[in-house]
């Protein structure tokens, strides 16, 4: 007996709103579906209407948890075209705080693994020991969540001595717990017994459906901003491209975890080789036309911005494409031929962030299977029109 | 005085209010243990270090609005929860809890007791199986099934795992079996196995991580009970907690020695050996995560079992030539 199940817009293993419609026999899937859309918020538009120094933090709130990753990938790009170099202390400090918020993400994708395979334990473990690092940010930048540190041409807040001492100080504390999880992530029977050889994706798979970060990293590709197109700054430091063979969740988590290592011995070089001097400097109101991408390698995976000057003090556009939305693909093929167990681990596994992929509205029609791309009067009158027919018809049947 | 006695049993001690009490009382104990491992405080807030805390859900969630289903069985799916509660409160009553003379026992011990004990704790799960079919939710249809495939994993180990000291005790009757161990208690220990076997089968039957596969919060939002709310959802909460308890008294009484002496001894015995197998349950569930159905059956088929057919064997031997 065929019959569709639908994961979402509201279910317990999404924290965002996305709509997974899911054709099963039995246990198995035997077709899967996304919808997207239900979370759109006109950011690029928005960016339009803001200046270079408002939209840092703009872009900061287009996600909750790499928050840091879409300002950087922001200002990375503005600073080519405003045409300053930031101090290579203020550097240090950004790329300082792009560690400690890959560590946080990571460690809080542990948890939320955990929680997904039902090892609510392990979620309790991780999210304990994540407020070291969340702690350590507040301490760096002021904030928990949107850190706000950056500017253009610099960063906004300077470290002392006492404390570069906490900070590694708490790095040992989680470089210690971080190889107790290595070893729950790999040994715990019942934990890899869910995770191993789920979501299979080989190395040709990820490749043809462009999948990027961990995913990716997991299948055997060892593609990494930070080693492929760098920040001059990443080639200052001594780091390894963490990679998995194994191409199913469990390659991804351990992917995950030896970044985590990665990013400690990162972080420890920058406390090390941190350069005396400024940490910002003036950036002008206007930028010379023009236009440029920038690349950063978000915990993600490659989170790209895409940024037109037209010579005013605003962008004419921007256009992000976030991590997660390169990886959709790829993910609705391996849940055509998984569980339906393995659902919340596959999704879960691309560590997907919804609100970060969601740009434009595009309607796709559930009979024929037709695309269209909208603008929003269409899309107000089209609201309009099925008000007034609602009364008509009061039991539509779901989806329409 | 003997009509008495029997209200007195039905009522009070082991009956309907003892069990609500301590099967609350288990519940708090089950989550305070979970939620220590976890590195958490669990319940503290309502009574003294939230000791109220599951009366105080089961008296919230009769308040709450009770909505069934449009296009749901009714009456099947309004008497479930009651049935489910009654079954389980009548597979308590078979406890012998109250065997101060053997001869004489408490008013329902009799041979063949063990047998309906153990039929009595298969009712819920085909009550819980029904209540996920009569809901005609996707969610709780999968739960449903989910309840029936895991049942034909667990059911055939916890069956031969628990008749095994008693076929080493040589009676069906769970007062004699108690009183048989307690009388050598040595032969508690080749039994070890089967108390191994035994605890993770009640594991799966009380649907417990690693096996609370069928409704699993993450994969089929509330699986089985996903329609259920108000006062049929306390129900089944306490029918939970009541199996729980009824379970680890089974446990106890047969591979544990029961529970002996007079009536006060007897009640310490009861919840400190209840506690102890409930303890082990609550670890497994802190130290595990959930696996897929499919990996329930070939555990149980694979290794269960087989380990409970040499558990036979062992006692069987023993048996044969110890004896």
């Amino acid at each position: 007996m065929k019959f569709q199940i639908p994961i979402g817009p509201q279910h317990p293993a999404l924290k965002e709103p996305i709509s997974i419609r899911l054709t099963v026999e039995g246990e198995v899937i035997k077709d899967a579906d996304l919808r997207l859309g239900y979370n759109h918020r006109g950011v690029e538009k928005l960016a339009e209407e803001k200046s270079w120094i408002q939209n840092i933090y703009l872009c900061e709130r287009i996600c909750g948890i790499c928050s840091h990753s879409h300002a950087t990938c922001f200002v990375q790009g503005a600073e080519k075209l405003l045409e300053i170099e930031p101090p290579r202390r203020g550097v240090y400090l950004r790329y300082l705080v792009s560690e400690l918020e890959r560590i946080h993400s990571h460690l809080l994708w542990l948890g939320v693994a955990g929680h997904e395979a039902g090892f609510d334990t392990f979620f309790m473990y991780t999210w304990r020991d994540r407020e070291v690092v969340m702690d350590l940010l507040e301490m760096i930048s002021g904030n928990r969540v949107h850190y706000a540190i950056n500017t253009l041409g610099g960063v906004r807040r300077d470290i002392d001595e006492t404390l570069r001492g906490k900070i590694l100080e708490g790095l040992a504390v989680l470089k210690a717990r971080s190889e107790y999880y290595f070893k729950i992530g790999a040994a715990e029977p019942t934990f890899v017994a869910r995770l191993a050889g789920v979501g299979p994706l080989t190395k040709q798979q990820a490749m043809d459906y462009c999948a990027v970060g961990p995913m990716a990293r997991a299948s055997g590709i060892d593609r990494d901003v930070r080693k492929n197109d760098p920040h001059d700054f990443y080639n200052e430091v001594e780091f390894d491209v963490a990679t998995a063979d194994s191409c199913d969740v469990l390659g991804r988590t351990i992917v995950r975890i030896k970044e985590l290592f990665e990013s400690y011995k990162i972080c420890e070089q920058i406390l090390q080789k941190l350069p005396d001097g400024p940490i910002a400097v003036k950036a002008p109101r206007r930028a010379k036309p023009g236009e440029v991408v920038s690349r950063y390698e978000a915990p993600r995976g490659e989170n790209i911005h895409y940024i037109v000057a037209n010579g005013s003090d605003k962008p004419e556009r921007l256009k992000v494409r976030a991590p997660t939305l390169a990886n959709y693909p790829a993910t609705i093929e391996i849940l055509k031929h998984g569980f339906i167990a393995d659902v919340p681990l596959i999704f879960a596994a691309i560590d997907p962030c919804i609100c970060c992929a969601e740009r434009s509205v595009e309607l796709v029609d559930a009979r024929s299977g037709e695309e269209r791309t909208l603008r929003f009067s269409d899309l107000r009158r089209m609201a309009n029109d099925r008000a007034r027919s609602l009364s008509l018809q009061r039991n539509v049947a779901w989806p329409l | 005085m003997a009509a008495l006695k029997t209200i007195l049993y039905l009522l009070v001690y082991p009956g309907f209010l003892f069990l609500f009490v301590y099967s609350t009382f288990v519940e708090w104990f089950d989550r305070k243990v979970y939620a220590r491992l976890q590195n958490r405080m669990g319940p503290t807030h309502t009574g003294r270090a939230g000791l109220l805390q599951p009366i105080a859900d089961i008296v919230k969630l009769m308040a709450k609005e009770d909505i069934v289903p449009d296009k749901a069985d009714k009456k099947v799916f309004t008497a479930l929860p009651v049935v489910g509660l009654a079954v389980v409160l009548t597979a308590g009553l078979l406890l012998p809890v109250w065997n101060i003379d053997l001869a004489a026992a408490s008013p329902i011990s009799f041979p063949g007791d063990l047998i309906v004990l153990l039929y009595l704790l298969s009712l819920p799960t085909l009550v819980l199986f029904l209540a996920g079919w009569s809901s005609t939710n996707a969610f709780s249809i999968i739960g449903g099934t989910r309840v029936l495939t895991m049942l034909f994993g667990y059911e055939v180990p916890l069956f031969l795992a628990v008749l095994s000291p008693a076929v080493l005790a040589g009676s069906w009757r769970m007062a004699e079996i108690a009183a048989f161990y307690r009388a050598h208690p040595l032969l508690i220990l080749p039994n070890l196995i089967g108390f191994g076997i035994a605890l993770i089968a009640v594991q799966a039957k009380l649907e417990r991580t690693p096996f609370d596969i069928p409704h699993a919060e993450t994969e089929i939002v509330g699986g089985t009970f996903t329609e259920y709310s108000g006062k049929k959802l306390a129900f089944f909460r306490l029918m939970a907690d009541v199996e729980l308890v009824v379970a680890a008294g089974l446990l106890a009484t047969v591979f544990l020695g029961g529970f002996g002496g007079s009536v006060l001894p007897a009640f310490v015995q009861f919840v400190l050996k209840t506690l102890f197998v409930v303890f082990l349950l609550s670890v497994l569930r802190a130290v595990t995560g959930r696996i897929r159905v499919d990996q329930v059956v070939s555990l149980a088929w694979k290794w269960l079992a087989p380990l409970a057919v040499l558990q036979l064997l062992i006692v069987i031997l023993i048996k044969g030539f110890a004896l």
